[in-house]
C-alpha cells in the first residue's frame, strides 16, 4: 500500500485525480465522440472558473481576506464587455476577422481595466477598514455584494442582456465525428495562457518571490521590511481583473447574460477554492479543472443531479483532506 | 452585565415592551388586510432573526444556511398539509419532520466543518443552502418546484369560522375586529412567537449562554478553561436551526402556500443578516428591532420610493436608482455604513449610552 503511495505521489499525486474522474466518466459514458465533446466542455468551465477563483484564493492566502463581494467583479466584467461589444457591433458584424478579434480584445481590455480600476477602489474603501475582523469582512463584503447587484440592475436593467460573438468564435470543428465548439477550445486556450503566466510570475519573479514568502508567513516578509500591504493591493486588483475577465469570457459562453449571474457562480467559485485549497494557484486550477469536468459529466449522466454533484465533490474532498487538495502553506 | 444599568438599555427593552403591546393589540389597533400581514411577518421574522443571532451575535458563527432550516419547517408542513388535507395532524407531524430533517442537516455541517477552518463555515453554509434551494426547485413532484405549493390550513383558522357567537348566531365583534379564523390565525402565529423568543431569551440568560459569549470572545481561552468549544458551537447551531424551522412550519400555517421566494431565497437569507446587523447583534432586543424596521420598510418604504423616484424623473440616473426595486440598494449601503460606524447596531449602541452608577 505504501509503495503504491509513493508511486502515485511521484508520479503526481492530487493531480491524477481529474485524469480519474475523466477515465471513469469514459467508462460510464461509453461513446467516445460525447465524451470527447464533454471533456472539452468541462475544461474550458474549469479554465474560466479558475479566472473567476484565482483572485479570491490569493487574496485569502496572502491577506486573510475573504471577500464575499468577489462575485461582483465576474458580472461586472460581463456587463461591461457585454456592453463594449454591442457598442462595436459594427465591428463585430463586419466580415473582416482582424476587426472581429480587434472588438473582443476590446472587450476583454475594457473589463480586464474596470476590474483593475474597481479592485483598487473595493481594496482601499470597503476591505481596509476592517483587515483581521472575519466577522465584519464577510458582514461588509455581503453588503458591497448587494450594492453592486443592485447597481448594475440599475445600468443595465433586469431583463436578460444578450451578448455578441465574433464571427470567427461561432461553430464548431468536426473531427470525425467528434465536434468542439470552437469558443470552448478559445476559452480553453486563454485560461491556460493566463495560468501559464501567473504560474511564471509566481514562480519566476521577485515579486512572485514576495507574493509566495506573504502567503506563507506575513510578519516575516513585514519583518524584512517589505510592504505587504502594497503587495497586497496589487494581488487584490489583479484578483479582481481576472475575475472580471473570467466574467467577460463567461458572458460570451452564455450568450445571455442577467445581473445575477455573479451570485450564481459564487457557490461554484467557492466550492472550487475550497476543494483546491486556499492560498495556491495551482490547488485553484485543480479544483476549478474537477468542477468543470464533474458538472459535465454528471450533467449528462444524470442532469438532476448536476449542481448537488459539486456539493458532494466538496464534501468527499473535504472528508479526505480538511484543508483542500493543494492549500499553501501556513 | 453592565448594560442593565444605562438609560439607554432602559429605553431599548421599552421600545420592545411598546412593539410587544402593539403586535399584540395589532389586529385591533390597524383594521386592514395588510397591516395584518405586516404584523405576523414581523412575529416569524423576530423569532428567526433572533434565532439567527444566537448564532452570529451570541456565538460569532457566521452561516447561511438559516433560510434552509426555515424551509425545511415550512415545507414539512405544506407537503403534509397538501397530503393529508388540512387538520392538526398534519401540521404537527410537518413541523416534528421538519425539525428532524433541519437537525440531521445541521449535525452533519456541524461535524464537517468542524474539520476546517472557522471561515471556511460561511462558504460550506452557502453552498448547502444553495443546493437545497436548487434541489426544492427541481423536485416539483414533492414541493411544487418554483411555483410552491397551496394548501389549507386547519379549520380554526379559515375566516368563515366563528369562535365567538353573539345572540343571533352571528360572529361575535368587539370594536369592529371579528372573531373568526384570520383572528385565531393571527394569535396562533403571536403566540408561537412570544413562546419561541421568550425560551431563547431565557436560554441566553442561562449559564450556557455564558460559555457561548465566552467563546466569542476568546475561543482559546475558554477551550484552555475546559470547554468543548466544538460541542457547544454544534449544540448552538442545531438549536438555531431547530427554532428556525418551528418559524417555517408556523408562518407555512398563516400564509397557507410555500415557495421558495417564501422560505428558501437568499433574499431571505440577506434580509436576516440586515436586521441582525441593523437591529444590534448580541442582544435578543436588537433582532425585534432589526425586524421590525425592515419588515416595515419592506412594506412601506417602497411606496415611499416609488413616490421620490416620480418626482425626479428627469434627472439622470437618480430616479432608476430610487426606483421602489432597488430599495435593496440603500439599504446595502446603509449597511456597510453600520458594520464600520456602529457594528453594534442600534441596540447595541443605544444600551451603552447613558450609563448610571
Amino acid at each position: 500500500m505504501s509503495t503504491l503511495t509513493t508511486t502515485l505521489g511521484r508520479i503526481g499525486g492530487v493531480n491524477l485525480l481529474p485524469f480519474a474522474v475523466a477515465a471513469v466518466a469514459f467508462l460510464l459514458i461509453g461513446a467516445p465522440s460525447s465524451w470527447v465533446t464533454l471533456t472539452i466542455a468541462g475544461l474550458a468551465m474549469g479554465m474560466m472558473l479558475f479566472l473567476m477563483a484565482s483572485g479570491l484564493s490569493l487574496v485569502f492566502g496572502l491577506m486573510d481576506v475573504l471577500n464575499f463581494g468577489h462575485s461582483a467583479f465576474v458580472s461586472f466584467g460581463a456587463f461591461v464587455s457585454a456592453t463594449v461589444l454591442a457598442g462595436l457591433g459594427g465591428w463585430l458584424a463586419a466580415d473582416s476577422w482582424a476587426l472581429n478579434a480587434l472588438a473582443l480584445a476590446a472587450a476583454y481590455l475594457a473589463a480586464i481595466s474596470f476590474g483593475l480600476v474597481a479592485g483598487w477602489f473595493f481594496e482601499t474603501v470597503i476591505i481596509r477598514p476592517v483587515y483581521r475582523d472575519h466577522l465584519r469582512q464577510i458582514l461588509i463584503t455581503i453588503g458591497a455584494m448587494i450594492v453592486a447587484e443592485q447597481t448594475i440592475l440599475a445600468f443595465w436593467g433586469g431583463t436578460p442582456f444578450s451578448v455578441g460573438r465574433p464571427h470567427f468564435l461561432e461553430g464548431s470543428w468536426i473531427i470525425g465525428d467528434v465536434s468542439i465548439e470552437i469558443y470552448r477550445a478559445f476559452a480553453f486556450a486563454l485560461g491556460a495562457a493566463v495560468f501559464v503566466m501567473l504560474y511564471l510570475v509566481l514562480n519566476r519573479t521577485r515579486i512572485g518571490l514576495l507574493i509566495r514568502a506573504g502567503v506563507e508567513n506575513r510578519e516575516m516578509v513585514e519583518a524584512l521590511g517589505f510592504r505587504v500591504d502594497r503587495l497586497f493591493i496589487g494581488v487584490f486588483m489583479l484578483g479582481s481583473a481576472l475575475a472580471a475577465l473570467g466574467g467577460a469570457m463567461w458572458a460570451g459562453y452564455e450568450t445571455l447574460i442577467t445581473p445575477h449571474l455573479g451570485s450564481e457562480l459564487m457557490i461554484v467559485v467557492f466550492i472550487v477554492v475550497i476543494i483546491g485549497g486556499l492560498g495556491s494557484i495551482e490547488g485553484t486550477l485543480l479544483g476549478a479543472i474537477l468542477v468543470g469536468l464533474m458538472a459535465n459529466y454528471v450533467g449528462f449522466l444524470a442532469p438532476k443531479l448536476a449542481l448537488a454533484s459539486n456539493m458532494i465533490l466538496m464534501v468527499a474532498i473535504l472528508l479526505w483532506r480538511p484543508n483542500g487538495l493543494r492549500p499553501a502553506v501556513k | 452585565m453592565s448594560n442593565k444599568s444605562t438609560t439607554g438599555a432602559l429605553a431599548i427593552k421599552g421600545i420592545v415592551a411598546l412593539i410587544g403591546a402593539l403586535l399584540l393589540f395589532a389586529p385591533f389597533l390597524f383594521q386592514d388586510v395588510r397591516s395584518l400581514e405586516v404584523a405576523a411577518r414581523i412575529c416569524i421574522f423576530i423569532v428567526l432573526v433572533a434565532s439567527f443571532d444566537l448564532l452570529i451575535g451570541y456565538t460569532g458563527i457566521v452561516s447561511f444556511a438559516h433560510t434552509m432550516f426555515f424551509g425545511f419547517g415550512a415545507y414539512g408542513a405544506a407537503i403534509l398539509l397538501k397530503e393529508m388535507g388540512p387538520g392538526w395532524t398534519p401540521v404537527i407531524l410537518g413541523g416534528l419532520a421538519g425539525v428532524a430533517v433541519s437537525l440531521v442537516f445541521a449535525v452533519a455541517i456541524g461535524l464537517l466543518s468542524l474539520r476546517v477552518k472557522a471561515i471556511f463555515f460561511a462558504m460550506i453554509t452557502l453552498a448547502a443552502a444553495s443546493v437545497v434551494l436548487v434541489l426544492a426547485s427541481q423536485l416539483s413532484q414533492f414541493t411544487g418546484g418554483e411555483d410552491g405549493i397551496t394548501y389549507r390550513a386547519p379549520d380554526l383558522f379559515k375566516p368563515a369560522t366563528k369562535i365567538f357567537t353573539d345572540a343571533d348566531g352571528k360572529v361575535l365583534s368587539l370594536w369592529g375586529v371579528k372573531f373568526n379564523g384570520k383572528l385565531a390565525a393571527y394569535y396562533f402565529v403571536f403566540a408561537c412567537s412570544l413562546v419561541l423568543f421568550l425560551l431563547m431569551l431565557r436560554f441566553v440568560a442561562s449559564p450556557l449562554g455564558t460559555v457561548l459569549k465566552a467563546i466569542r470572545e476568546n475561543e482559546a481561552r475558554a477551550e484552555a478553561i475546559g470547554y468543548k468549544v466544538v460541542a457547544y458551537r454544534t449544540f448552538i447551531f442545531c438549536l438555531s436551526a431547530t427554532i428556525a424551522s418551528l418559524a417555517g412550519t408556523v408562518y407555512a400555517v398563516w400564509l397557507k402556500y410555500t415557495g421558495p421566494d417564501t422560505s428558501l431565497s437568499f433574499a431571505i437569507m440577506i434580509d436576516i443578516l440586515l436586521m441582525v446587523v441593523i437591529g444590534g447583534m448580541g442582544t435578543m432586543w436588537g433582532a425585534v428591532i432589526g425586524a421590525v424596521l425592515m419588515v416595515v420598510a419592506q412594506y412601506y418604504l417602497r411606496d415611499l420610493m416609488g413616490v421620490a423616484s416620480e418626482a425626479l424623473t428627469g434627472v439622470p440616473l437618480l430616479p432608476e436608482l430610487l426606483a421602489p426595486d432597488r430599495w435593496l440598494f440603500w439599504l446595502g449601503l446603509i449597511f456597510i455604513l453600520l458594520v464600520y460606524f456602529f457594528p453594534k447596531g442600534i441596540a447595541g449602541t443605544a444600551m451603552e449610552k447613558g450609563a448610571r452608577a
